[in-house]
């Protein structure tokens, strides 16, 4: 029996670091891919990569071996050693598998909830299998339904609405502010997935320049690629402080990144032109007195919750639904997954069916030669649909069976009434 | 007769008012263009008021009494709103202005119709210049200052984080600052020629440019802080809150040039004297 295996790690389980360290480039997940494909043991594979989570989605007969050959394969991979990482990763078998899926699909499993990326991304990853060719029957068939149960949460609850409304607070704002967004300059410090939201949101209101600066350069530089964005080094914060008119703080910085009296140096030189700081961070980054300086705006995560003011109770419902319609979908994927078990029965009944139409009509060749073409053919499409009439009803039933435990048994029956097993 | 559209023109305006007042609750656009109309047909009725006591005072500037200035000072601010709306399409602007030139119409209302003898001098051309450029600076500054006092009330929610009524209607910080800035940046020019034309009428009938009468001191002083207001944005590249709190500021000195520097201090230019025959 083949089994769904889902191996990774994400923002709950592991650090940033560890997760840079594994979360690999677009040539790395084609890598990766390549590398599945020659491990015996596994079937299909699909690799996801985003900031948050580096995952393995695999088909296999034997789920520990393919745990062992995909954990070897990530400490290839991300050059290092098995015992540094294996402790953060999580392994979902069969329907947990897919639950998983659905869930990181429909963003429920994200940092923040809701946040539209994740599909996107996803989507990228199944498509570079379909190119790898890693993904076979299962994995497309999952996949399919993964995006569909991301459609329908995204259509039926208003969880999305969370996540864009944080930065969707954060482009209003700045319109009470700036009036227009066009053309203003916005400063990204660290860039976690709600940055990247809200300077996504930012750049289709028409924003300028945008910058992004992290501790580490490198990853400013990523981050500045996928949004298209000037990475700027940390040390240059405070001249930029000078330029921007919107600044997006998100970093995981246990300190304040800018304090008061840093601020009001940059803001001397800015003759009065107002700044607005979006301090997402938790802890806070941007030091919360700057609000109190002439034309600064500062907003911490909590003020923009507030501008949103969700209701809690409302929230949860959501989720609730969400969650429902994540359910419901796996048990209809669970259905189709246990209609897997009775194919090779089908499969062999209708090779059995065509086995017999071709002797019986080999039998009568004598009399087939005398006919026309027109006739040759019409007698072989009867025979044909009268085998496919007959197989029809049992076939019908053993999918219909397909997800009660009687399944095997009836299984057995066919297999020993059409006689399947000898045969093969 | 002319009393009757005066008072056309303040029911008018008290309707108007009432819808712009509205409109902030409740956000109806086709209550604002009502309102906006009604108004339009009330600040229409008063000019006919106007023209009429032109001809009955035959080409005198009517502000002659204080209760004429005040409801010029309110016709002025109408008539500039109403232009200034086909430019900013900032409708709250108007729920803010309309209660302010109607609060000077109510008190011009109140006050009792003196009917004096327009003495010969005040028939000039140079005189109504001098009025209507001066009030039609007058209305921008008002306007300027509604638009300061907005922002400032934009800003306190802004900065302490209460998304309530006033944070979704009232526009955003850098257009108020815009509407302040514009406004002042005319009304200056206009009051500037407004003075301008009143020192060349001085000029004819009292023979000096410059008398250092008490309303003109005021004025001038009140012209300095405009333009201090203006310098400080120019080069010291003011804006927002200061800019509003300075503008603000200005226009409490316009409105003690207008009403308080005329009845306190006296001079020539007080109604007193305007109307009683003394002083000229």
């Amino acid at each position: 029996m083949i089994k769904i295996i889902n191996i990774g790690m994400n923002h709950e389980t592991a650090p940033v670091e560890l997760r840079e360290c594994l979360a690999a480039e677009a040539e790395g997940v084609a890598v990766a891919l390549d590398a599945i494909r020659h491990i015996d043991c596994i079937r299909e594979g699909l690799f996801i990569s985003t900031c948050n989570r580096v995952e393995a989605l695999v088909t296999a007969e034997d789920a520990s071996e393919a745990r062992k050959s995909i954990i070897s394969l990530m400490s290839r991979m991300g050059n290092i050693p098995e015992s540094e990482f294996s402790p953060n990763l999580y392994t979902h078998e069969d329907m947990d598998a897919v639950l998983h899926v659905f869930r990181v699909a429909s963003s429920l499993d994200s940092l923040v909830t809701g946040e539209p990326q994740i599909l996107g991304q996803i989507k990228e990853a199944y498509s570079q299998a379909t190119k790898e060719k890693t993904a076979g029957v299962i994995l497309n068939r999952l996949m399919h339904r993964a995006f569909h149960v991301a459609k329908r949460v995204r259509t039926e609850t208003l969880i999305c609405e969370s996540a864009v409304s944080i930065s969707y607070a954060a482009v209003e704002l700045a319109k009470k502010i700036f009036h227009e967004i066009k053309g203003k300059k916005v400063l990204l410090i660290g860039a976690g997935e709600m940055a990247e939201l809200a300077a996504k949101n930012l750049r289709a209101q028409g924003a300028g320049s945008i910058s992004v600066a992290n501790r580490t350069f490198d990853r400013a530089v990523r981050v500045a690629e996928i949004i298209d964005a000037r990475p700027v080094s940390f040390e240059e914060i405070d001249l930029q402080l000078q330029e921007v008119d919107i600044v997006i703080a998100s970093t995981a910085s246990k300190e304040y990144i800018i304090t008061c009296d840093q601020a009001k140096k940059s803001i001397r030189k800015r003759r009065n032109r107002p700044l607005f700081f979006i301090d997402i961070a938790v802890p806070r980054n941007i030091e919360p007195q700057i609000n109190s300086l002439s034309n600064v705006y500062v907003y911490d995560i909590d003020d923009l919750k507030g501008v949103i003011k969700m209701n809690m109770a409302h929230r949860q419902q959501e989720a609730v639904k969400a969650e429902r319609i994540v359910m419901e979908e796996c048990i209809k994927f669970e259905k189709w997954i246990k209609t897997l078990a009775a194919v090779p029965t089908i499969i062999s009944l209708k090779k059995k069916s065509e086995s017999i139409i071709r002797a019986e009509l080999k039998k009568s060749d004598g009399v087939l030669l005398k006919m026309t073409p027109e006739q040759k053919e019409a007698v072989q499409t009867l025979t044909k649909s009268v085998a496919e009439k007959i197989l029809n009803d049992p076939i019908l039933f053993l999918k219909g069976r397909s997800d009660r435990p009687s399944l095997d048994m009836y299984i057995d029956v066919t297999r020993r009434l059409f006689n399947l097993d000898r045969e093969n | 007769m002319g009393s009757t559209w005066f008072y056309i023109s303040v029911f008018l305006e008290l309707l108007a008012t009432v819808g712009l007042v509205l409109f902030a609750f409740k956000q109806k656009k086709t209550l604002f263009w009502w309102s906006y109309w009604i108004l339009s047909a009330g600040f229409v009725c008063h000019t006919v008021f106007w023209v009429y006591r032109y001809y009955l005072s035959s080409g005198a500037a009517p502000v002659i009494h204080f209760k004429e200035a005040l409801s010029f000072f309110s016709w002025s601010i109408i008539g500039v709103y109403l232009v200034f709306q086909l430019k900013f399409r900032l409708k709250v602007l108007g729920s803010f202005v309309a209660p302010l030139a109607l609060f000077l119409m109510i008190l011009s209302s109140t006050m009792p119709w003196i009917e004096v003898p327009v003495k010969p001098v005040f028939r000039s051309l140079w005189l109504t210049i001098h009025i209507a450029v001066i009030f039609a600076g007058n209305g921008m500054l008002a306007i300027g200052f509604m638009a300061a006092v907005m922002y400032l009330i934009q800003e306190y929610h802004i900065k302490h984080k209460r998304m309530g009524a006033f944070f979704n209607r009232l526009p955003s910080l850098a257009t108020l600052d815009t509407v302040n800035y514009y406004s002042v940046s005319y009304g200056f020019a206009f009051i500037t020629l407004g003075m301008v034309a009143g020192s060349v009428y001085a000029q004819q009938v009292l023979g000096a440019y410059w008398q250092w009468d008490p309303k003109e001191v005021w004025s001038l002083i009140t012209w300095l802080f405009y333009a201090a207001l203006i310098h400080q944005r120019l080069a010291a590249g003011w804006q927002g809150r200061k800019a509003a709190v300075l503008s603000i500021i200005c226009f409490l000195i316009l409105i003690f040039t207008f009403a308080g520097v005329s009845h306190l201090l006296g001079g020539y230019h007080s109604f007193r004297s305007l109307g009683l025959q003394e002083a000229l």
